[in-house]
């Protein structure tokens, strides 16, 4: 409770000192940015660490994990976190949120697609796809040792949806059983070895992500997601993800007080699925380092964060 | 009758056949408290442990806090203040060695301030240009250990530097420069204090066991909820993790210093202080030493994971390299956290061991011939790294600095190797990978699932009272049945048969191979080498190639379980081996055994006891790895203590699934320890 008043005190002075246009300036300890394990959270940290540092605002960064980082939100050691995806971060976030201490600065343009997927010569071993029937039909081509004469789906790790997967081939009745990896890199693992041997696999993946660009690959289309039809809503949970979720922003609750301009930037900012994708390439197609990369990206696109300011 | 109490492996066939029968009687369907314990109050533990820590950390003796720059009056607790403190001094130190070898403006900040800081731009302290520092660590060699040393350590820096890993190698390096001596000066403490106190000892002994044994992961949330994340809280996980080898090690030591010696110290008058620094600690360096071995691997061990809460570094560079299966990368870091495990060790060895100089009154050039030798070589080598940088200021200064996009790079070789590995091995390691998984691993783990609690507890109990009477029984059954009373009876069981299978193939590999290389002087080294290296090689490393070879299943998790566990069932093998008396064996040789004979008769067992601390290691490392294992993916205890770091009341749940785990290390601890107490009796080497 002391956290909700503490958190509606400081909306309150945040909405006030936007009001008051940038009478405050921005205090010059660093502000503490969050860098995961994945290319385009790197980058962007950095990109956006670049822009703070445009208008002459400090910034360190400092590597957390990516589930962990909401409590230190909330405890102000870190100070934003800027990739909040809905299905796999939400309930970390709505935890800090209930707790109070962390404020929700909006979403990106760029919305989010989290479903069942596979690289693009899978479609060649399994023509019909990408309708879920299909690959229920083509089920035997994604058997392995441990899935008992079973297509196996490799799902993300289980605290990213838990049940949902599981109810869902059960309501679809599909010829599947769902193994949850440990670690996004589990994934990916799984995918390489599977090209380099044309290995039909699907898997758990998401857009925007470094596999849009290469040879690519397609989500599965599952029957259309409408609210309240997974079963944890009440629904018969014969349905696929819902096709666009948010990218959230958030930061700790006293930022607005401590770095009001560096606040309404933040707030501003608005990638889009290619600002998304473009990052990730340089670094993972182009091979240069994060900060380069971060580097060239504010070069190029001067014209879309300048407006940001 | 009396046949059956003298012969323990009667008793123990009786137990199990018991057993066998219970499993049979209990029915998973009408069992009920037989066959899982129903939810009871103990199911709300994991919530009152967050509740209390966060209660401790938030609402325990608030204080009134002055934000001076935000002009406002903030709550806080006394709890969070002082670890807030606590943690400032831990950074404070990293930074400012940080900042010596890479520069920065941190250290000058606390200091001043970022106001300061951002008026001033000159304010900043200049990193040291790379030659300076390789030239640094070549002399150290030097100074403390003659030429070899030197090499090794100067080398090593040389190669950090031109693979272009010179920033978070010196980050790790200042991380570890901070960590080691704090656990260090801790150990050595705690372990005097414990040496002089016996009820301190006893309240030490079970918290060091379950430091030792619990998973890291299951207490990174609560470092981060009381000590904040960066280095700092990288460090204090490190710390926790490090220290108890240290304290066990110097009480060991201290306890090993003879009557006489001590005796000798007080007729010369010595006081308690003097007692304890000029007589106990070097007489029990040997000991002490083989601690600060200790440490040094441990906080090296643990730079990947402290990067999960913020530690900067090779640990996070190797991880995020994984992620994008980047291999080749992720090896050659892992490389230089060895080199910077191996050059540390080594040269804290020599300078314990380096003699005090007394033939001090020499021409201060001599004396100061090292720090002076350095200096120059600074001066020169900044000289230059400037002339460079102003001679061609767009070019990029590798006498400076060598960046990563410069370096060296091996990357391209490894990949291939893999790339080889897995389109050249692949079917055949599919057959070999589906015959595992559904003829051995699948009915293995049915099997375990099926054990009802009453019957595993009565196992337990009865293992526990035939190895070491009724106190075992009651201790190893408390460690058990604590997990059978929380909801992961089912999760717990699944830890138990993988640690059950890598425990088993890994003694199998490791004794083996053990054996064969005691028997030359030379493979002994060669093969001791080889498991300091494996030790400290981040065993993260192994987890991205056998997903590719084995895909994500328990196979690929046990796989990697068993690299890493066959080490010290190796090691100990190898020292037990050859810490055989040579008098006993000459004595066999005369009475004419050959070699097979010597081996099987008088080398094994008496080197058995040795041999079985070294198991007890290897089920301790397998736990700890299947836990790590959950990045790939499993459905045990680590499955369940990942998903507590996003859970609301993660700290609590995360902190019992730890104590689980360390629970099942340590009920074969005590009972492997118990036994081979009792086997050295009966040898008369204990």
């Amino acid at each position: 409770m002391k956290f909700l008043n503490k958190l509606t005190t400081a909306a309150a002075v945040s909405s006030l000192a936007l009001g008051a246009t940038l009478a405050q300036a921005d205090s010059k300890e660093p502000i503490v940015i969050p860098t995961h394990n994945w290319t385009s959270q790197i980058t962007m940290a950095y990109v956006i660490g670049g822009i703070f540092e445009s208008i002459g605002d400090n910034v360190s960064y400092v590597p957390a994990d990516s589930q962990a980082v909401y409590e230190s939100i909330r405890n102000g050691d870190v100070t934003i976190a800027h990739e909040v995806w809905q299905s796999t971060f939400g309930k970390s976030f709505n935890n800090a949120l209930d707790a109070g201490g962390i404020i929700d600065v909006g979403t990106h343009a760029s919305v989010t697609q989290e479903e069942w997927w596979y690289p693009a010569y899978v479609g060649d071993l399994c023509p019909g796809l990408p309708s879920w029937e299909a690959l229920n039909d083509c089920a035997h081509l994604f058997e392995t040792a441990g899935s008992d004469g079973k297509g196996r789906y490799l799902d993300g790790p289980m605290d990213w949806h838990g049940q949902e997967t599981l109810n869902r081939i059960e309501a679809l009745d599909m010829n599947f059983t769902a193994k949850f990896a440990g670690s996004s890199g589990a994934l990916w693992a799984e995918l390489e070895s599977a090209a380099k041997d044309n290995r039909a696999v699907v898997v758990f993946n998401w857009s925007p992500n470094f596999t849009d660009a290469g040879a690519g690959g397609s989500f599965v289309e599952f029957p259309a997601y409408t609210d309240g039809c997974k079963k944890s809503d009440g629904g018969d949970g014969k349905c696929g993800s819902p096709p666009a979720g948010w990218l959230k922003k958030a930061a700790h609750y006293q930022m607005p007080k401590k770095w009001p301009a560096a606040y309404k930037i933040f707030n501003n900012i608005s990638f889009t699925k290619s600002d998304i994708g473009n990052m990730a390439a340089l670094v993972d197609v182009d091979g240069m380092s994060h900060e380069a990369a971060a580097a060239k990206w504010l070069a190029d696109n001067e014209a879309t964060w300048k407006n940001w300011l | 009758m009396q046949y059956f109490t003298e012969h323990k492996w009667i008793q123990f066939v009786a137990l199990l056949a018991v057993f066998y029968a219970l499993v049979m009687a209990i029915d998973p369907a009408t069992g009920g408290n037989l066959w899982r314990l129903q939810e009871t109050r103990f199911w709300l533990l994991p919530d009152v442990v967050n509740d209390g820590l966060k209660f401790l950390i938030n609402d325990f003796w608030v204080v009134e806090v002055y934000d001076a720059e935000l002009d406002l009056t903030e709550e806080s607790t006394m709890m969070k203040e002082f670890t807030r403190g606590l943690s400032g001094v831990v950074l404070f130190s990293i930074n400012l060695i940080r900042e010596l070898l890479l520069g920065g403006v941190k250290t000058v900040v606390a200091f001043t301030s970022w106001d300061f800081i951002s008026a001033n731009e000159w304010a900043r302290i200049p990193a040291l240009p790379w030659p300076a520092v390789a030239a640094g660590a070549f002399l150290t060699g030097h100074y403390l250990g003659g030429r070899n040393l030197s090499i090794l350590a100067g080398a090593s820096t040389i190669y950090i530097a031109v693979f272009g890993q010179w920033t978070p190698a010196m980050q790790t390096l200042s991380f570890v420069l901070v960590t080691v001596p704090l656990s260090f000066v801790l150990g050595l403490v705690f372990g005097t204090i414990a040496f002089k106190s016996k009820t301190f000892e006893a309240i030490l002994a079970p918290l060091l066991n379950v430091a030792q044994s619990m998973p890291h992961f299951s207490y990174l949330i609560p470092v981060v909820v009381f000590f904040g994340i960066g280095d700092h809280a990288g460090a204090i996980s490190t710390v926790i993790f490090a220290t108890p080898p240290m304290i066990r090690l110097t009480i060991l030591g201290l306890k090993k210093v003879s009557p006489e010696v001590l005796e000798a110290g007080m007729m010369s008058g010595c006081n308690s202080r003097q007692l304890m620094f000029r007589v106990l600690i070097p007489s029990a360096r040997h000991d002490i030493l083989i601690g600060v071995n200790q440490v040094i691997m441990q906080c090296l061990a643990m730079a990947v994971i402290a990067s999960f809460i913020g530690a900067r570094g090779l640990g996070y560079e190797l991880l995020v390299s994984l992620n994008s299966l980047n291999i080749g990368q992720a090896l050659e870091l892992g490389v230089s956290i060895v080199l910077i495990a191996v050059v540390l060790d080594r040269l804290s060895l020599a300078w314990a061991n380096k003699q005090i100089d007394y033939l001090a009154d020499r021409p201060f050039h001599v004396r100061h011939r090292y720090s002076l030798a350095f200096l120059g070589i600074l001066i020169v080598t900044s000289v230059i790294a400037y002339l460079a940088s102003m001679v061609f200021p767009d070019k990029a200064n590798y006498l400076y600095f060598i960046h990563e996009s410069q370096g060296l790079s091996t990357e391209r070789f490894w990949d291939f190797i893999v790339d080889w590995l897995i389109t050249n091995t692949y079917n055949s390691v599919q057959s070999f990978n589906f015959f595992m998984t559904t003829s051995i691993l699948m009915p293995m783990k049915e099997a375990y699932l099926s054990m009802p609690v009453a019957a595993t507890l009565f196992l337990v109990a009865g293992t526990g009272y035939i190895v070491g009477g009724l106190r075992s029984a009651i201790i190893v059954t408390a460690f058990i049945g604590f997990i059978a009373l929380t909801p992961w009876w089912d999760r717990a069981l699944i830890t138990a048969y993988m640690a059950t299978f890598a425990v088993i193939s890994s003694v199998i590999i490791g004794c083996s191979v053990g054996i064969l290389c005691s028997r030359s002087p030379r493979a002994t080294k060669v093969i001791l080498l080889v498991c300091d290296t494996f030790q400290t090689f981040p065993s993260f490393v192994y987890l991205i190639p056998v997903i590719m070879l084995f895909g994500v299943s328990d196979l690929s998790v046990l796989i990697a379980v068993i690299v890493y566990a066959t080490i010290p069932a190796t090691r100990y093998t190898v020292e037990g081996l050859s810490n055989v008396p040579q008098t006993l064996q000459e004595a066999g040789s005369m009475s004419g055994v050959n070699r097979l004979q010597r081996l099987l008769k008088i080398e094994l067992p008496l080197a058995f006891p040795h041999i079985m601390l070294g198991i007890n290691q290897t089920v301790i490392f397998s736990l700890f790895m299947i836990i790590i294992g959950a990045f790939i993916g499993t459905d045990d205890l680590g499955q369940l203590i990942m998903q507590s770091l996003s859970q609301a009341n993660g700290m609590g749940q995360g902190i019992v699934l730890g104590l689980c785990v360390a629970f099942i290390g340590l009920a074969v601890d005590h009972l492997i320890h118990t036994w081979a107490e009792q086997r050295k009796k009966v040898l008369g080497i204990a």
